[in-house]
């Protein structure tokens, strides 16, 4: 029973961090149809951010956690004008070979700004503190992580559901030509999603570091993770990664727990499996 | 029974009712037209003929046989083929390659490894009679992406005839060709062999009367009248969709 | 017929100047050599049958291990571990790519991705067999044919991997001329029209990314016995990412664009990466990027390309 509800707490946490990170990497795939490989670059330029902002210039973490975000929002802009734009019309090919230029890039320049140590994230005091929940010890910090990402989640549906901007949204993801006919600026859309994505990803990476170690080499170790929690729920689905996210924060951990030394390869499988019978994940769309 | 034989054939997508008991035959030797406004389900028909769609309902039977079980590409192979609506073609490969592609993989020797594929002179054979037979000589070498729309659509026949089909059906081969094009796709349906089942699919009325010899209408999924193009020129229905359609 | 000796001839002469000309890099050329048999077997699945992969390093690594362990435990005979390589790379890529050509786009590439990850995992966790993260050592390759020892020079090294690439460079000159080899090309311009002449698409995909797997677990098995060696990194992502981007480079679906990528790739690395790898990061960056905009068909447009501008010139000038 206790490992059970173990295996509940911690795979929460983790789901919700792969969920921050991959939600942003799926919007943009459904909406720009762009196979990004460095989108875990910016999980990385966030946490990169709060290293230095934390350890170098003294900040404290109410002060670190959204000037890295920021930090990464303000890089990502730029980026998607002039690199992303011009490559949502190339072939999927091309667009691999184009983020995984992107990704050697960011990569070789956290190395020459912070070295290719692990790269710690000072958390304040009161997050290493533990509740108790009676049945487990469970740290401030991954009681903070879940209501963080139960918090995204909400604070997007609302964004999606309730808001002009999210109705425009959706409308560019269904059918992008329609949506430029009905005189909907894609292009200012593609832009702020884009930066919202990256925006949540620099979030995910920082509260997540814990898990996923923050170094240079970061986009490169977790770029199937991201990938796969992106291709489980369907691409352009914000449901269906939060769905992928949770399954996979539960499955790994689970098999942590129970496999330790089977767990990245009965991981594995599972995922092969399950994309075998359902190519287009949960809830991809058809003919997308 | 020789040829194609279709009873009661349905197709639903969700609650959209696409093909509606259609009951139609194409003996060896036919010349068939199917005619109908858009969206009257005319290219589905012909997918679930050949296969690339699944009917809801109905069987169809060739030569006697069910042929349900059967995929797509495996009903090429029993002599079931079609032209694609929309041109589809192996736009990077010259002619002679798009038409060399079809011969080799009839005469089962698409997966040989060690020949070259332009080496066998029974093969090339078949493919120069085919570049002769849609006047495709000139363009032999070129990639067929340089070459004008209609000739494409010419290539898009020859591609299919390669698989001596014993069905052919052509989906609207003159669609999008201009006018001044139009009489090299007629004289190409017209050179098809006589014992070939054609059924074409076709608006351009023109085309229509010159190569069938008995018109199916299709409306809504569902199908209106059969008979000859004297039959079907005069017949007041038709007269009206084709005229409401016109002005609507 | 005389254009193809033409180019084998070249082959060979290219061959045997680089030897004269390096003698003391014999190392870093047989390391192009392997570096070539591997991105030609991509060329083959990507460049003719336009299958994305990100992957071509799991079929590598397998082959590099099954021609190590072969060494060591059955037989240490080189040709014959080639051999246990190509077999160990097929393997892998029919049994990976029964479930893997039933996918495509993202979903493909990212499989193939994880296909790499978890042999890696595999030859990570099955220490006692593989020797872990440590490497698999004491791989001794016997003498070549039983001719030539493998001496610490590296010029048997140089001259097995030589025509170990000329030969499947000859091989794939011939599947790409193959009626299998044009039908490659045709899944690769409209699967569509492929299965509408009759074709089963899968299968052939099937058999070409298992040849393709077969030619890349002979270029890791050459590499585990010339450098006697075999570590985690032969399944890297870096690998196949560089095997990719040397393809591009170079250009794909016609085999020397291949061996052009890679050997203009590793040329670059050879000065660059000399002193940092993370240098090299930046270079390598810079030049996918650069790649993709201003080159998306690769180096060997540039001749075509630079006769065009020369015709235009002087069309211009007339
Ligand atoms: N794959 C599909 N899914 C849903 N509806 C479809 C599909 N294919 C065709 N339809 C619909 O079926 C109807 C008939 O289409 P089609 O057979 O292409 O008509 P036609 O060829 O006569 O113009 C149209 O309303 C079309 O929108
Ligand atoms: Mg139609």
């Amino acid at each position: 029973m206790t490992l059970l509800l173990n295996i509940a707490v911690d795979g929460l946490a983790y789901g919700m961090i792969l969920f921050m990170i991959a939600v942003g990497l799926s919007v943009t795939m459904g909406l720009m149809r762009v196979v990004n490989l460095a989108h875990g670059g910016f999980a990385l330029i966030g946490g990169a951010l709060a290293h230095w902002l934390g350890t170098e210039a003294g900040l404290p973490f109410g002060l670190v956690l959204p000037g890295a975000v920021a930090g990464t929002i303000l890089i990502a802009m730029p980026l998607e004008r002039l690199v992303y734009r011009r490559i949502y019309g190339f072939g999927e090919l091309q667009q691999v070979l184009a983020t995984i230029g992107l990704t050697f890039l960011m990569i070789a320049s956290v190395n020459l700004w912070q070295g290719s140590s692990l790269l710690a994230i000072t958390l304040p005091e009161g997050l290493n503190r533990s509740v108790d929940l009676g049945f487990r010890q469970l740290t401030a910090h991954r009681a903070l992580v879940i209501g963080v990402g139960a918090l995204i989640i909400l604070g997007l549906w609302v964004l999606l559901d309730r808001t002009r901007f999210g109705i425009r949204l959706r409308a560019a993801v269904d059918n992008r030509e329609t949506a430029s006919a009905l005189g909907i600026d894609t292009g200012r859309i593609y832009m702020l999603t884009f930066a919202l994505g990256a925006g949540l990803a620099a979030l995910g990476g920082i509260l997540g570091a814990e898990l996923l170690p923050i170094d240079a080499y970061y986009p490169l170790r977790y770029m199937v993770l991201f990938l796969i929690v992106v291709a489980i729920g369907g691409l352009g689905s914000i449901l269906g990664s939060f769905v992928a996210a949770l399954a996979i924060g539960l499955i790994e951990t689970a098999s942590r727990y129970l496999v330790p030394d089977m767990a990245t390869i009965t991981f594995f499988v599972l995922v092969i499996l399950f994309l075998a019978l359902r190519p287009r994940g949960l809830m991809g769309r058809a003919g997308a | 029974m020789q040829g194609l034989e279709v009873r009661g054939l349905s197709k639903r997508f969700g609650g959209l009712v696409v093909s509606e008991d259609i009951d139609f035959d194409l003996p060896p030797g036919a010349r068939k037209a199917l005619i109908g406004p858009n969206g009257a389900g005319k290219s589905t028909f012909a997918n679930l003929v050949t296969g690339i769609l699944a009917p809801t309902g109905g069987t169809i039977r060739f030569d006697g046989q069910d042929i349900a079980g059967l995929d797509e590409a495996q009903r090429v192979k029993r002599g079931i083929a079609k032209t694609f609506q929309i041109t589809t073609l192996f736009s990077g490969l010259t002619v002679r390659e798009n038409l060399r592609l079809p011969v080799l993989e009839r005469r089962g020797r698409g997966g040989g490894l060690f020949r070259r594929a332009d080496g066998d002179p029974a093969i090339e054979t078949e493919v120069e009679a085919l570049l002769a037979q849609f006047d495709l000589l000139p363009f032999a070498d070129r990639p067929v992406v340089d070459l004008a729309y209609g000739q494409q659509r010419l290539v898009e026949m020859a591609l299919t005839l390669a698989l001596k089909p014993r069905v052919l059906i052509l989906d609207e081969p003159a669609a999008g060709v201009p006018s001044s094009e139009t009489h090299l796709i007629i004289e190409a349906i017209e050179r098809l062999p006589g014992d070939l089942a054609v059924l074409v699919i076709e608006h351009d009325m023109d085309l229509v009367f010159r190569v069938a010899r008995s018109i199916v209408v299709l409306v809504q999924g569902r199908i209106l009248t059969e008979g000859t193009p004297g039959e079907i020129a005069t017949n007041a229905q038709v007269r009206e969709l084709y005229l409401g359609g016109a002005h609507g | 017929m005389n254009r193809r000796l033409l180019s084998l001839l070249l082959i060979l002469l290219a061959g045997g100047a680089a030897y004269l000309l390096f003698p003391y890099n014999l190392a870093f050329l047989t390391r192009i050599l392997i570096m070539i048999v591997l991105v030609l077997s991509l060329d083959l699945i990507l460049g003719l049958a336009g299958i994305a992969t990100l992957g071509q390093a799991a079929m590598y690594g397998a082959g590099a291990y099954a021609a190590g362990l072969f060494a060591i435990h059955v037989w240490a005979d080189p040709v014959a571990g080639l051999l246990a390589g190509a077999l160990a790379g097929a393997a892998l890529a029919a049994l990976s790519g029964a479930v893997l050509m039933r996918t495509q786009g993202l979903t493909l590439i990212m499989l193939t991705i994880a296909v790499a990850q978890i042999c890696a995992e595999i030859a990570n966790r099955a220490r006692a067999v593989t020797g872990g993260a440590d490497g698999l050592r004491g791989i001794r390759p016997g003498k070549v044919l039983g001719l030539w020892e493998f001496d610490f020079i590296g010029i048997t090294g140089y001259w097995y991997a030589f025509a170990v690439m000329a030969l499947v460079l000859l091989a794939l000159a011939v599947i790409a001329r193959s009626p299998f080899g044009l039908s490659l090309r045709g899944i690769h311009e409209s699967p569509e029209r492929m299965v509408a002449i009759g074709v089963s698409v899968y299968r052939r995909r099937l058999a070409a990314y298992t040849m393709g797997g077969a030619v890349a677990g002979t270029a890791g098995a050459l590499s585990a016995q010339i450098t006697q060696l075999v570590s985690l990194e032969a399944f890297s992502f870096t690998l196949s990412a560089e095997a990719l981007i040397m393809l591009i480079l170079g250009g794909t679906g016609r085999l020397y664009g291949a061996v052009l990528g890679t050997v203009i790739f590793m040329a670059v690395h050879h000065l660059a990466a000399a002193n940092d790898p993370f240098n090299w990061l930046f270079v390598i960056g810079a030049l996918v990027l650069a790649v993709v905009f201003f080159l998306p068909r690769g180096l060997i447009v540039l001749p075509t390309g630079l006769k065009r501008l020369a015709k235009g010139g002087r069309h211009a000038g007339s």
